[in-house]
């Protein structure tokens, strides 16, 4: 395997994918705001309500057309980079994507033009209805695509046939409802929704420090600070969650992110602070505080985690037990359908180590030719650059545990204070704004680097899952990429910038005549009302 | 798991194959009508109003229309993976000139009249042209290649290679057949957005789309009949010899391929194929007459007819094969031996028969909402419009 080619293709989707994650979060959050406050326009039919959807409507659409025009490459990307991957485990990671086709990019495509485009045409109870349906299309989206990615981590529901040399689904429901998915799928959601709510609340800070739109800055506030407090609460809750699956399956992560280099008696220590060393696989200046990581990767005070050097012993173990798993499966290839009982047989009891065998493709041609250093070096590239995951890890969770106090503080000024909101406090927020998107993408990182040396955990490695391409096709690409999508990042910002300074544009006045009109359009169910 | 023992794997296999084509034309007629708006925008459309109301006619359902193309992929992926795994990093720098082209599109909808300057508009504009021509002209160009066999080789554990250095990979799917292919894509797609634009504008712009549009049809349906003689007498077809075992696991490599013969020995072997190539050349035929005389919803229905019958005259006689290969043929990727496994070809129908429907039915209401002629001054009027 050419490395070069290997590290441009993870280059290039580290790149795309982190790009397209700067527009989901916020598409995930805002597009359930918009549906909250468009509920309470209905309710009430006071038309400030009507103005905030529309205001806030506006920097959605901006932000969401990236979305989706960087969303185009993620679909095809795996096809095109990543073409071995594709042929091995599309038989059960394809599914999930076609789903989420179905199931949740129709549904938000579909219904967004006409929320842009049905003010006129609709009723308010058909509009808000649209809204939230466009809502509900993008948080599908997310659960698919965190399925698909689930699977990644904890490869469940599926077993290796020799014959066409792939991965097989064996149980839907068991790549449905993994359990690493559904941590993951809510962790996300809850992470986009704070994204939208320190965003909201940021710009309405923004706004109120101006003395501007200050009716729709405190509205909004009010509606970013009791959803965002949810949120906040559960990102970290269910960010726990995904911690505990984390120690069920993908032990040599949690222990790369602790950097925790021996087995410790249970319950193991949390390492608050510290400069992991790879190489003399130590941490220095490690500030530990016992229990915490025990009881967070385990949930109990007995069971043991692991440490890196333990893992990497037993990975050698596996190695050598996959090496008979390839040599079985190269003869029942060559057999052609012919291969005897007896062959098959050894082939199933250890092609649970097929994926460790493969490790030794990065240095040998035929893994089965390897001499016993490679088998070592093989053992010990699976342990990740524990430093990058060490820090993002702490980053993210320090910045979670931010959130949560920020939310705090607003929601108790918004409600308990009557909104009396101080300078600094208000200058705070607006300089917080693209702090959720730090956490947000280095959550991703600690997820992904974290993965490897696997595309699949224990399956495919890496080094085996791209296309046979060279590196000029890698480089263009990656370059056009990158170009294109700072290019379209600089306008975008440009124009969000533009739209809100801009504010709000002037709506209808709250009369009589207007609450009369808007109790006619719910009751009548008018389809074609006057232009507005 | 054993309902999926209902269906055989061979049935299941045929049927992905027409959804894979269900999905392609559907594809082509939904997103070809807003691609081929596009590539006309800077020709039928003058004054920025009118291009703002050319822009406006697709502009609330392009984004629903897109999700074909998505889904597409998607379901290839799904049904398909080896087809997936090879056509995507086979025809690399070809799938990145189509995917740069398709993110312009949504940020050109969007953004164009979010500023005054005409100079960012006239840019936008032709952001928009570039995002409509060139995927529609390499989609034609890949098809053109897949009748003529793809450069790839499989090894013994089944892993896509294409020997060669990129820019030649990328060069020789320019070869003319493929490049005549590409003409018959740009123009069908000009035709069906021609059409598009006549239903939902009136005056100027409506006159110039629907000449655009007639020229554009006449040259597809002679470039159509010159690609279908050069099939039949300049294209080398590809045959499974001996053994079809079309319930066995997928792997090419268990196939013998030679390539020999013309798939026009398809239309000889099962006439009926030649209900295709018909309602092709009478659907464009209609949409051509339709244009002349302003009946716009007859023109639409039949430019689609004419886009149904010409990508089913390509997949048919090519049945078995999905993707030859022209170096290695027995590793040409056929119905039999490029699908998924029986579960999830059967998990995968179960989901496109519930969700289909709903797909289609809420898709209907939204184009009925939409219902009716956009005008400038409407578009100029209102906040929300593009």
């Amino acid at each position: 395997m050419d490395i070069g080619i290997v590290e441009l293709s993870r280059l290039q989707f580290a790149a795309t994918a982190m790009y397209h994650f700067l527009f989901v979060p916020l598409t995930l959050g805002l597009s359930v705001i918009l549906a909250i406050m468009e509920t309470v326009y209905v309710m009430t039919g006071r038309p400030i309500w009507r103005q905030m959807t529309k205001f806030w409507g506006t920097l959605f659409g901006i932000n969401f057309v990236l979305g989706v025009a960087t969303g185009i490459t993620m679909e095809f990307q795996f096809g095109m980079n990543w073409s071995y991957y594709s042929h091995y485990v599309g038989d059960i990671f394809g599914a999930p994507l076609a789903i989420e086709g179905l199931m949740a990019f129709f549904l938000e495509a579909t219904f967004i033009g006409l929320m842009f485009f049905g003010w006129d045409r609709l009723t308010p109870v058909k509009h808000v209805i649209v809204t939230w349906l466009v809502a509900l299309g993008s948080n599908f989206s997310a659960l698919w695509i965190l399925i698909a990615n689930g699977w990644m981590q904890n490869p469940v529901g599926a077993t290796f046939d020799p014959m066409s040399m792939r991965m097989e689904m064996t149980n839907f429901f068991d790549v449905l409802f993994n359990p690493v998915a559904q941590a993951k799928f809510v962790h996300t959601v809850s992470a986009g929704y704070v994204t939208a709510s320190v965003f909201v609340l940021g710009v309405s800070a923004w706004f109120l420090l101006k003395g501007r739109h200050t009716d729709l800055a405190r509205r909004s506030i009010a509606v970013a600070t009791s959803f965002g407090l949810a949120a906040a609460l559960s990102v970290v809750v269910l960010g726990d969650e995904s911690g505990y699956e984390a120690g069920e399956n993908q032990k040599m992560k949690l222990a790369a992110i602790e950097a925790m280099w021996e087995t410790e008696p249970a319950p193991a220590s949390f390492t608050a602070f510290g400069f992991p060393d790879q190489e003399a696989r130590e941490t220095k200046w490690a500030i530990h505080i016992p229990y915490v990581m025990g009881l967070i990767g385990t949930r109990s005070l007995t069971t043991q985690i692991p440490g890196i050097n333990d893992l990497v012993k037993h990975n050698e173990g596996r190695i050598a037990d996959g090496l008979i798993a390839l040599d079985a499966l190269e003869q029942i290839r060559a057999a052609k359908g012919m291969a005897t009982p007896e062959l098959k047989a050894t082939f199933e009891a250890h092609s649970a180590n097929l994926g460790y065998a493969f490790l030794l493709k990065k240095y040998v041609d035929d893994p089965r030719q390897a001499t016993p250093e490679q088998i070592k070096m093989a053992a010990n590239d699976t342990v990740p650059h524990v430093w990058p995951l060490f820090w993002s890890f702490r980053i993210m969770v320090a910045l979670g545990f931010a959130f949560i106090a920020v939310m705090i503080y607003f929601f108790w000024k918004t409600n308990f204070r009557g909104g009396d909101y101080p300078r600094w406090a208000l200058r705070a927020a607006v300089i917080i704004i693209p702090a959720p998107w730090i956490a947000a993408e280095m959550g991703w990182f600690t997820a992904e680097f974290g993965r490897q040396p696997w595309t699949v955990d224990g399956i495919l490695p890496t080094v085996l899952s791209v296309s046979h391409l060279t590196a000029a096709d890698l480089a263009i690409t990656l370059l056009c990429f990158v170009a294109l999508y700072s290019v379209l990042f600089v306008i975008e910002m440009g124009l969000m910038l533009k739209y809100i300074r801009k504010g709000p544009i002037d709506d209808v006045e709250l009369t009589d005549e207007w609450m009369a009109r808007h109790n006619s359009r719910l009751s009548k169910d008018a389809e074609i009302q006057p232009a507005e | 798991m054993i309902l999926h023992d209902l269906l055989s794997l061979d049935l299941l296999r045929v049927i992905w194959w027409v959804l894979l084509g269900v999905l392609l034309i559907g594809f082509a007629i939904m997103d070809g009508f807003d691609l081929g708006a596009a590539t006309l925008l800077p020709f039928v459309a003058k004054t920025d109003a009118e291009r703002r109301v050319v822009i406006n006619t697709v502009g609330p359902v392009w984004e629903g229309n897109q999700v074909w193309l998505i889904l597409g992929g998607g379901a290839i992926f799904a049904a398909w993976p080896p087809l997936y795994a090879v056509s995507f990093s086979g025809f690399y720098l070809a799938v990145f000139a189509i995917l740069a082209a398709l993110i312009l599109r949504p940020v050109g909808f969007k953004y164009r009249s979010k500023r005054e300057s005409q100079t960012w508009r006239r840019n936008w504009d032709w952001a928009l042209f570039v995002g409509g021509f060139v995927p529609a002209l390499v989609f034609g160009v890949a098809v053109g290649n897949v009748l003529q066999g793809a450069p790839f080789q499989l090894n013994e554990f089944q892993m896509p290679m294409y020997p060669g250095p990129f820019y030649w990979k990328f060069l020789a799917l320019l070869n003319p057949f493929g490049l005549l292919a590409g003409l018959v894509s740009v123009t069908m797609l000009v035709m069906i957005g021609a059409a598009w634009i006549s239903i939902k504008t009136t005056g100027d712009v409506q006159k110039r789309a629907q000449k655009a549009g007639t020229v554009a049809g006449i040259l597809a349906i002679v470039l159509y009949i010159l690609a279908g003689v050069w099939m039949a007498y300049g294209i080398t077809a590809y045959k499974i010899v001996g053994e079809i075992p079309a319930n066995g696991p997928a792997n090419p490599l268990l196939f013998d391929v030679v390539r020999e013969g013309s798939w026009m020995d398809s239309y000889a072997a099962r006439p009926w194929i030649w209900i295709a190539p018909a309602l092709g050349i009478l659907g464009m035929i209609g949409a051509v007459f339709g244009l002349r005389a302003g009946r716009e919803g007859t023109t639409w229905i039949s430019a689609a007819i004419g886009i149904f019958g010409v990508i089913s005259s390509v997949g048919l006689p090519m049945f078995p094969f999905i993707l030859p290969s022209s170096i290695q043929p027995n590793a040409s990727l056929t119905v039999w031996s490029a699908s998924s496994s029986h579960l999830t070809l059967f998990v995968m129908l179960v989901c496109a028969v519930i969700f289909v429907p709903i797909i289609l039915a809420y898709t209907s209401w939204v184009y009925k909402v939409l219902w009716g002629k956009v005008t400038a001054e409407e578009v100029t009027k209102g906040h929300s419009y593009y």
